[in-house]
């Protein structure tokens, strides 16, 4: 349980300070732009835990700095899940939701965003601002919450979310096809996730036993899998296209050097390289193809977005109103500050 | 005041031609409210037919210094579309073309005038369509849907309206366009789109919509279950949920209503059932027989007398003919009503509505509910004749009891209809000042001139230190 004074202290850390940073468990340390370094910083922990948990709502209010499994296994124990799926377990509900990255069941259950009733977060002068609202419908005020996800920090620090919950599938299960992924986003009735790596295609389908069964019938070669790991190495990015350009996009991914996994029907690319040149040019692939590619891990020498963001100039004054003096992360989203 | 109006019609006639910019009296008239309570005055009334007119009109405005207020067909009840300070109305009814249907990838771009229920009959021979489905659906725009974020019975499981929009071309109080969000699953930087949906025309004006089209669903079941008691229909609510099971659709009508709406459209509703439940399952055949008799399991467990099952499309679009006419159905009764919208959590649907029932006994109003009941969604609409005296002041003190009992019990002011005007000073029950001020905050860097729809969702002082940032010229 977070305590009125941790939060209270949190507050007044960040009033004080010259930059902030926000740690949770460094899972998505160096997702996007570089974190703030340097004697200035000071580095601030969201409390952690499950604040209230009502099953029958279908709600669960946590504190930002709990880890997204243990959320999971509290969930769990009342038959039911948040879909938070961070590619690392030991995340935290704080630093997943400032980054914004979907788990790969998204193609069923939906974004990051969609799952956040309500936020709790520190501003840039230290007082605790409360956005959208704990009920699983609302449209009480403008929507903060979407605001904070995939903020990077910027906005403020979270301290603490509501989350929807869902039960649980009766059964879940993975195979792996070498059926033609986008026939298979035709003809399947709402697969969890379709994940293609250029040859196979993993599927996840959820549902009562024999809907299951039924659905994988329907699938030529298909064979029971377990769940795929997501491609690994020193150099990881994640690349949004829009779905219809997976096809065209998969093989210069190939020729540069990436391993990756495409999410079909979503249109993420999940990609992985040896050597930071690779993986700028999975990133130059995926520009021509209409999208960009947001660095996860390592690429030193990439900037976390490549480029200039859109809509620079209104992002900037969203951001200038929050935080006027950029103490917050300021180099995790490179937007120039509109400057009043 | 009156030579600035007709110097901002002159000018817009010019831009946009004679016929797309008008300030007759009568027409007017019928811009001064949406289909809430609140009455204002348009200065100016103007009908673009493109997103560019749209760009040209809100410069317009710019140059004359001028508030400007979208509207589309003028169904919402919080009086979001109702015009203050004397602005610029820009109807986008006009702007009614669906644009792109991409059944691959399962998108539609539509102008902001296209209905609800148009896009989904546009795509229903791909086997798709538009999920969120609010009971005005044959009347309503998305672009109005996009302002309030609107739900409808569906949107228990699918969402509402903000799950639903991908991209949005927005033209800013200054008459600038921007494209927020996109095709791609996710868009570098902030979440701007999901910002300016939800809005109510306080951000900017939305002149293109990509919104996702949903698969149909190849199995539907719908399930009417009728109770003695109110109580016992939302103990069903919450056991439904508590078994494991989130329906497509799960919708509560009381005596009142239920009895209301059989005699307009004769649905076979029991006459005599103090509330009836809609619960409607979809999905794919094992999972939908399951939950079918979970959920007459549930029902029975909890007194439903009987549980009835569309035995076909004809009687299933009947008993939902029935939910979407209550409000048509409330006119025989008395001749005004005044709906109201909260949402409370699940749990407290029993306490809440006991309370709410209390409320309106006191007050001596009759009060009908149909609501969302899935997700907490409650209606609660008072029927009346304004013409007896004193009426007006118990209703509001109704409304306002209401609101105040949902918030106690951990509910927010609104679930569907938005904050307008109808709800702005109640946005403190539920916000702190801080709050509000970080609310401001983000409407304001949208649009730094406050000329976008102005005064509405936020109380007065949300901002810190708000009377020295009033710009000049502004109409305080």
């Amino acid at each position: 349980m977070p305590t009125v004074t941790e939060v209270d202290e949190l507050c007044e850390a960040v009033a004080r300070a010259g930059t902030v940073a926000a740690v949770g468990s460094r899972t998505h340390w160096e997702v996007g732009g570089p974190a703030p370094a340097g004697d200035d910083v000071t580095l601030v922990h969201a409390p952690a835990g499950i604040v209230t948990y009502d099953p029958a709502d279908l709600t669960v209010t946590v504190a930002a700095g709990t880890r997204s499994d243990e959320l999971a296994a509290v969930l769990a124990a009342e038959g039911q899940e948040s879909v938070l799926d961070p590619r690392d377990p030991a995340a935290t509900v704080g630093g997943l939701l400032a980054t914004g990255l979907s788990g790969p069941r998204r193609l069923r259950h939906g974004p990051l965003r969609d799952r956040v009733l309500e936020v709790r977060f520190v501003t840039a002068d230290g007082r605790v601002v409360k956005g959208g609202g704990p009920t699983v419908k609302n449209v009480s005020g403008f929507d903060l919450p979407r605001l904070l996800v995939g903020s990077f920090g910027r906005v403020g620090v979270l301290v603490q979310v509501t989350l929807r919950c869902q039960p649980l599938p009766a059964r879940a299960e993975w195979f792996v096809t070498p059926a033609d992924p986008f026939a298979l986003r035709r003809e399947l009735y709402r697969p969890s996730c379709l994940l293609w790596d250029g040859s196979r295609t993993h599927v996840l389908l959820e549902g009562v036993a024999a809907d299951v069964a039924a659905e994988r019938a329907r699938v030529d070669g298909a064979e029971a899998a377990t769940a795929p790991a997501l491609p690994v190495g020193p150099h990881r990015g994640r690349i949004s296209v829009r779905p219809s350009a997976l096809r065209e996009l998969a093989p210069v991914l190939d020729t540069v050097g990436a391993r990756w996994a495409a999410e079909v029907g979503v249109g993420t690319v999940h990609v992985a390289t040896d050597d930071e040149t690779a993986l700028d040019g999975a990133r130059a692939a995926a520009v021509a193809a209409g999208g960009w590619l947001l660095r996860e891990a390592g690429a030193p020498g990439l900037d976390g977005f490549g480029g200039t963001l859109p809509n620079a100039k209104l992002m900037g004054r969203v951001l200038d109103a929050f935080d006027p003096g950029s103490k917050l992360s300021p180099g995790r989203l490179p937007v120039e500050a509109a400057g009043g | 005041m009156i030579d600035d109006s007709r110097a901002l019609l002159a000018d817009l006639q010019s831009v946009l031609g004679p016929d797309r910019a008008r300030a007759e009296p009568l027409e007017l008239a019928l811009y001064a409210r949406d289909a809430g309570v609140a009455r204002g005055r348009a200065a100016v009334v103007c009908f673009p037919e493109t997103g560019a007119q749209v760009a040209d009109a809100v410069r317009v405005a710019a140059r004359h210094d001028r508030p400007f207020v979208a509207r589309g067909s003028g169904t919402g009840l919080a009086g979001g579309a109702t015009p203050v300070d004397d602005p610029l109305v820009i109807v986008t009814t006009r702007l009614n073309r669906v644009l792109e249907v991409d059944a691959e990838e399962r998108y539609a771009w539509v102008e902001p005038g296209v209905l609800n229920l148009d896009l989904s009959r546009e795509v229903a021979h791909l086997g798709l369509h538009y999920a969120p489905d609010p009971s005005s659906q044959q009347a309503c725009t998305i672009g109005g849907n996009v302002a309030t974020n609107a739900g409808g019975p569906h949107c228990l499981a699918s969402g509402v309206t903000a799950t639903h929009v991908l991209a949005l071309e927005v033209v800013l109080a200054d008459g600038s366009v921007a494209m927020l969000g996109g095709l791609a699953p996710d868009h570098p930087g902030l979440d701007l789109r999901g910002c300016f949906v939800g809005s109510e025309g306080t951000m900017g004006i939305a002149t293109r919509i990509a919104v996702r089209l949903t698969p149909d669903p190849p199995v539907v079941r719908t399930l009417l279950l009728d109770f003695t008691s109110i109580e016992d229909a939302a103990a069903t609510v919450s056991g439904i949920i508590a078994a494991g099971i989130v329906p497509a659709a799960l919708e509560m009508m009381d005596a009142e209503i239920t009895r209301a709406v059989e005699a307009y459209v004769g649905a076979g509703y029991p006459r005599d059932a103090a509330a009836v439940l809609l619960v409607e399952l979809d999905g794919l055949d094992g999972g939908v027989a399951h939950q079918v008799d979970a959920v007459e399991r549930v029902g029975l467990e909890h007194g439903a007398r009987t549980v009835r099952i569309a035995a076909d499309d004809a009687e299933r679009a009947l008993l939902w003919k029935g939910r979407k006419s209550a409000f048509g159905a409330i006119a025989r009764i008395a001749p005004d009503y005044y709906l109201h919208d909260a949402v409370v959590p699940r749990t407290k649907l029993v306490e809440v509505l006991r309370q709410v029932y209390a409320i309106a006994h006191e007050q001596r109003l009759t009060m009908m509910n149909v609501f969302h009941a899935g997700d907490g969604n409650l209606h609660p609409l008072i029927v009346f004749d304004a013409r007896e005296p004193g009426v007006w002041e118990r209703v509001h003190r109704a409304g306002d009891e209401i609101l105040a009992a949902c918030v106690a019990a951990g509910g927010v002011l609104s679930g569907e209809h938005g904050i307008g005007l109808e709800k702005r000073e109640a946005m403190p029950l539920v916000f702190s000042a801080d709050d509000l001020d970080a609310q401001a905050r983000l409407r304001d860097a949208f649009d730094p001139s406050g000329r976008a729809n102005p005064r509405k969702v936020l109380p007065r002082g949300s901002r810190c230190g708000e009377l020295q940032r009033v710009p000049e010229g502004a109409w305080i």
